[in-house]
């Protein structure tokens, strides 16, 4: 009864094409927002913040950029790991070369190098499609690991090539490096995912998110009303690398500090976004945080769940039933419901409008 | 039914001795017709009479290996897809091509949207400049959907449609670009009596509110003997007839293609 469409009516079509157009959704919305602020400032620990948080946004803004590409554009890529780690060097990189300059520009940089070569890898895109498209994506990643293994200079010649997160301030406050507080790292992070999510949901129900789409439904079709598919397909990749890549920064550079190129692989990165995606939604912007919320998340259930209920299992035991535990729903959502959780909570929303009289 | 009020003017486009081939199969040979602004043209024949073909040369979807199109007095033999569209010509398919994940109105909304102009960051913003230009095609997008009378399906995506709206979306989604060629192939087939009339309504309102030109393929003669002003007969890649309805129903070779008669 309290979750009602009825009796909103819609005079313009501006009030038609708002975000919310349900004033329940925007009130839920703006609470959540505010809980997601204020909440972890005042009583959020460093594990609810290294184990949970973190990763949960940036590896989320990965997933929404592998999403931008895959999900709406229909461009399948197993090169996420590479476009990661291009945003985390070349922000390392810049950021030792210009120490002053402020983190939020280099954030911007570390994106559009990562989005520079996106469009280099995306170029094929318009010959070949499909799985072909993948392998050479695929092909970009590992091109990417061994340039970083090769150069010294990328790492400023640090033995095993590792990168870590120096101390950095934002408008006076110190918000990277390892004596930053945990909650200041948050909210740079929460600031930058908040608005470039944002961003992304103007850009799909636009006109390029329509280009986006009508070239994943059918590509031919969306050619002959004018639509240039290569422009398309290009754009597609620069923003979606451009997601990641930022995303690969803050990963690396609030998250996890200090890297060597092993972070990046295919198998521990790549794989897993494309995991999130899936079992999140393909083409739906909630769905890459929901994915990524899950894939983090569960492991740590997991984790916990079995000493909780006193029982006594070895912890690679516990990574295979993960690995069980995603293969098996990777297989449900492809088969049962490819749109993923994010179909899954639109329905419940449905649901929930019409209760309790459903017709 | 020839509209008396309509002002049929001068070649809009014009075909010159367009051959294709695919392989061994000719798919069209030697064929030249024009379509004059303002009109309804039928191009009938038999299956595989090579009439998509001849759209998709038209669309530059295929290049012809012989020949040459005129289109507003401008001659090519090559040309992308999508720059014809962008010079104003629409169409729709034999097979229904709609981005089916999408609804009726994001379908129709891609059919304005090379005329759409904002860039990326205006967009990512989107309030300001991107939003006025949305709203303002959206306006455009909504007078669509009341010509065609499918309201209620605005915010379906257009997957779950029956049939006969597809096709209804779908030419929605070409009349969006408010072109001054439709070329339009089959557009009825598979519909029952009823939508039938509506489509042929629908085209007729086309043709006369907006003056595009249009140019259809249709197997149901008592829709083209209806609705059209000029027919032109395609059979195994040949043109065989053309003028207007009436010259041609009383065609000897045109009998003859339909009923089977061979051409030795
Ligand atoms: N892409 C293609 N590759 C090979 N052959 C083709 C191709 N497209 C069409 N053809 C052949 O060209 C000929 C003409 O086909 P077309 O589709 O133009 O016929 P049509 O008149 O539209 O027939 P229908 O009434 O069945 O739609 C046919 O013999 C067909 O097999
Ligand atoms: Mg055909």
């Amino acid at each position: 009864m309290i979750y009602r469409e009825t009796g909103q009516y819609k005079a313009t079509y501006g009030a038609d094409q708002q975000l919310f157009p349900i004033v329940q959704d925007r009130y839920f919305f703006f609470a959540f927002m505010a809980f997601l602020v204020i909440y972890p400032v005042f009583f959020g620990s460093d594990y609810l913040f290294q184990v949970v948080l973190y990763p949960v946004l940036g590896l989320g803004l990965c997933a929404l950029g592998l999403n931008i590409l895959t999900g709406y554009c229909g461009q399948i890529s197993l090169g996420t790991g590479g476009f990661m780690a291009i945003g985390a060097y070349s922000f390392f990189k810049i950021t030792t070369i210009f120490p002053d300059l402020n983190i939020l520009i280099i954030f911007i940089f570390a994106g559009l190098i990562s989005a520079l070569f996106g469009i280099l890898i995306g170029l094929p895109s318009l010959r070949i499609k499909g799985f072909y498209l993948a392998v050479t994506t695929l092909a970009a990643q590992f091109f990417v690991e061994w340039c970083i293994n090769r150069s010294d200079w990328l790492s400023n010649y640090s033995p095993s090539h590792t990168i870590g997160a120096p101390p950095r301030e934002l408008f006076g406050f110190l918000v990277m490096g390892p004596e930053a507080p945990g909650s200041a790292k948050y909210l740079v992070m929460l600031f930058i995912v908040a608005v470039m999510t944002l961003f992304a949901r103007n850009l799909v129900r636009g006109r390029i998110g329509r280009s986006w789409m009508a070239i994943r439904d059918m590509d031919i079709a969306a050619e002959l009303i004018g639509i240039r598919p290569l422009f398309t397909k290009l754009s597609a990749f620069a923003i979606g690398s451009f997601y990641i890549g930022v995303g690969g920064a803050m990963h690396v550079m609030f998250n996890l500090e200090n890297v060597d190129p092993e972070a990046f692989e295919i198998f521990s990165t790549s794989f897993p976004i494309l995991f999130m995606i899936m079992i999140g939604g393909l083409g739906s912007i909630l769905g890459a945080y929901m994915g990524a919320a899950f894939i983090v998340l569960l492991p740590v259930l997991l984790r916990n769940a079995f000493p909780f209920l006193g029982i006594d299992i070895a912890s690679h035991v516990i990574q295979h039933i993960e690995f069980m535990l995603f293969g098996g729903l990777i297989v449900f959502f492809l088969i049962v419901e490819p749109a993923g959780l994010a179909r899954l909570w639109q329905i419940l929303k449905e649901k929930l409008r019409q209760w309790p009289f459903p017709y | 039914m020839v509209t008396d009020h309509k002002q049929i003017g001068e070649a809009l486009l014009q075909v010159n001795n367009v051959s294709l081939s695919f392989g061994a199969v000719q798919a069209l040979s030697d064929v030249s017709f024009e379509v004059r602004e303002h009109e309804i043209l039928a191009i009938i024949g038999p299956n595989g009479a090579g009439k998509s073909s001849m759209l998709n040369v038209i669309n530059g979807f295929y290049t012809a290996n012989e020949g040459s199109i005129v289109y507003k007095g401008i001659s090519r033999a090559k040309m992308e897809p999508a720059d014809v569209a962008r010079n104003g010509v629409s169409r729709t398919f034999q097979n229904i091509a709609l981005f089916r994940g999408m609804t009726t109105l994001d379908n129709i909304m891609t059919g304005r949207n090379t005329k759409m102009h904002r860039n990326f960051i205006w967009q990512a913003i989107y309030i300001g400049p991107a939003r006025n230009e949305e709203l303002e095609h959206r306006r455009k997008a909504e007078e669509i959907i009341d010509f065609l009378e499918i309201q209620a399906i605005r915010k379906t995506p257009v997957g779950r449609l029956p049939y006969g709206l597809q096709k209804r979306v779908e030419l929605g989604r070409a009349l969006a670009a408010e072109p001054e060629l439709l070329l339009l192939d089959e557009p009825m087939a598979g519909m029952n009596t009823e939508e039938k009339e509506d489509m042929c309504r629908f085209i007729l309102d086309v043709n006369e509110e907006f003056g595009t030109t249009i140019a259809l393929i249709e197997h149901d003669m008592g829709v083209v003997m209806d609705i059209s002003d000029r027919v032109v007969v395609l059979d195994y890649g040949r043109k065989i007839a053309d003028g207007s309805p009436d010259e041609v129903r009383g065609n000897q070779s045109v009998i003859d293609a339909y009923l089977g008669v061979s051409r030795e």
